[in-house]
């Protein structure tokens, strides 16, 4: 089957372009397949976000080549393949949760009675039904990150990117929401790159751990993670849980000494 | 996150109409006693009653009471103020969206909005009246001179607030530029915009008034203004009442805004 992202040799740098200041990312490859979940992780400056952004075409790779879906980023992006969702939830304010579930499919010009339809069982699907007409400042903190994620699926695209989007949230709502994340990546068939600073939350979620290293951003490793799913709470306690944790540590304590190593020559 | 301040305790609970009328009673006894205590005269300060009385004597021997003649005036006033608001304001919203889209044009434009600030109306009114051969249109023209540069500034600072992220999640859906300024800038821009829409609606009633002296329109408070200044020795309270009927068609402009405003915001809960 043909990737759904695929990354050829991409290179981002920040300056001037016959002498950049910042390396941001170097010589990236990577594909990515239909219906997987990869984690990027990786120390802060590593380059994880702006390699979400390049698969999104938010961000310009300076070279190499950037394909979704076997399109040019920017074309996919234009087809609207994917959905996005940031750290920070950014629902608009003045909007209703419903509302905002459907704006998308607003810009789409999907028709109205079809756009309530679907953002209804948008809100559903991440167990928001009873809160369409509330308003984002009503709802804690997860349920508005979960009104974001119904709002990237509501298109129902093939690609889901998030970049740290659980970062914010307490330990306790962070799991539950990882738990909820899988159930809904199950039930929608989608495939999704994970941006994300947490060992364990990249463990239990992915299906690769693709790990970073910082200046210059790259990929020093891909940590397959072979525990079945569905995954709940006793793959958290599973000694193969652990096992994955530590070998995800050791290889970013391995990236970090190898950063080291460029600096000192 | 839901957090819920406590609310600091007040030392009093008064209903706003209340409040409003202690504030107004203690600003006239704050008037009248220093009055009293300066030992000033009618011409410098009168007595409030007396302002109060002059509304109902006529203006002039045999003429209606001076309350009949300020309402009049302050309609006539208050027409050209609103034209020159809506011109104002809808030039400033333009200028602002645009600046905010294309920061060339901000770049060199905006050092000009700024500059044609400092310049006195005073100076421009009469170039104003004579270009447009004296026409009563002069006036909401030269409100509209002072109401534009509020409304620019604020909705070029409005439409560029929202979250870069949000502009982001915006490109995500492959929104067109006119896409984003109505679903995302301009309803994010409000609040900003009627903020200067508020100061707008007061300096058009000044910019209303200024502009009727050089254009020698007697109907107006601006003629009113300028013929009891001229009396003021003899009947400084009508001078005095000319005044606050001013300011009163300033609040009431001000008042119309604000209940607009009230109403366009009220699903968005600003942080206290």
């Amino acid at each position: 089957m043909a990737p759904v992202v695929s990354l050829k040799s991409v290179h981002k740098f920040f300056g001037p372009a016959e002498r950049p200041t910042t390396i941001a990312l170097k010589d990236i490859n990577l594909e990515i397949h239909p219906c997987e979940f990869i984690s990027l992780i990786g120390p802060s400056g590593c380059g994880k976000s702006t390699l979400l952004r390049t698969i999104g075409d938010l961000v310009e790779p300076s070279s190499g080549e950037v394909t979704v879906n076997s399109k040019p980023a920017r074309q996919a992006r234009v087809n609207r393949e994917y959905g996005m969702v940031f750290q920070a939830p950014v629902l608009f304010e003045w909007r209703t949760v419903l509302k905002n579930v459907e704006l998308p499919l607003e810009i789409m010009g999907v028709p109205r009675a079809e756009r309530t339809r679907r953002g209804r069982e948008m809100l559903r699907l991440v167990e928001l039904q009873g809160f369409e007409r509330h308003y984002p400042w009503q709802l804690s903190g997860g349920m508005q990150q979960r009104v974001a994620i119904a709002r990237a699926l509501a298109f129902r695209p093939a690609l889901l990117l998030m970049d740290e989007p659980f970062g914010a949230l307490d330990e306790i709502t962070r799991e539950r929401m990882n738990a909820e994340l899988l159930r809904i990546w199950q039930e929608t068939q989608t495939t999704v790159v994970f941006v994300t600073h947490s060992i364990p939350e990249a463990v239990f979620l992915s299906s690769r751990v693709v790990v970073m290293s910082a200046r210059p951003g790259r990929i020093t490793e891909i940590i397959p993670i072979d525990l079945p799913y569905p995954r709940n709470v006793e793959t958290r306690e599973s000694p193969r849980f652990f096992e994955l944790v530590t070998l995800v540590r050791e290889a970013l304590r391995k990236s970090e000494e190898m950063r080291e190593d460029i600096e000192l020559r | 996150m839901e957090v819920s301040l406590p609310r600091p305790r007040r030392l009093l609970r008064l209903s706003p109409a209340i409040s409003v009328i202690l504030i107004i009673l203690s600003l006239a006894i704050a008037w009248e006693l220093i009055k009293l205590i300066f030992n000033l005269d009618k011409r410098v300060l009168p007595h409030l009653w007396e302002i109060a009385a002059a509304f109902s004597q006529p203006a002039r021997r045999g003429g209606p009471p001076l309350f009949n003649v300020l309402l009049e005036a302050a309609l006539y006033t208050l027409r050209g103020a609103l034209l020159g608001f809506a011109i104002g304001a809808a030039l400033g919203f333009i200028l602002g969206t645009v600046f905010a889209h294309v920061s060339l044009l901000e770049r060199s434009l905006v050092p000009y909005v700024v500059a044609s600030q400092t310049v006195p109306i005073l100076a421009i009114a009469p170039m104003v009246v004579i270009w447009l051969r004296g026409s009563w249109l002069s006036v909401p023209v030269i409100a509209a001179y002072l109401t534009f540069f509020p409304v620019t500034i604020n909705t070029l600072r409005g439409m560029r607030s929202p979250d870069p992220r949000a502009v982001e999640l915006m490109r995500s859906y492959a929104a067109s530029t006119w896409q984003t300024l109505w679903k995302l800038r301009f309803p994010a821009a409000l609040p900003a915009i009627f903020t200067a829409f508020k100061i707008a609606a007061t300096s058009s009633v000044v910019g209303a008034i200024i502009a009727e002296l050089p254009s020698g329109i007697q109907q107006g408070l601006g003629g009113a203004i300028l013929n009891f200044n001229q009396y003021y020795i003899t009947g400084p309270e009508r001078l005095w009442a000319a005044i606050l009927m001013a300011a009163l068609v300033g609040i009431l402009l001000f008042v119309a805004v604000s209940l607009v405003e009230r109403f366009a915001l009220r699903n968005i809960v600003r942080a206290a």
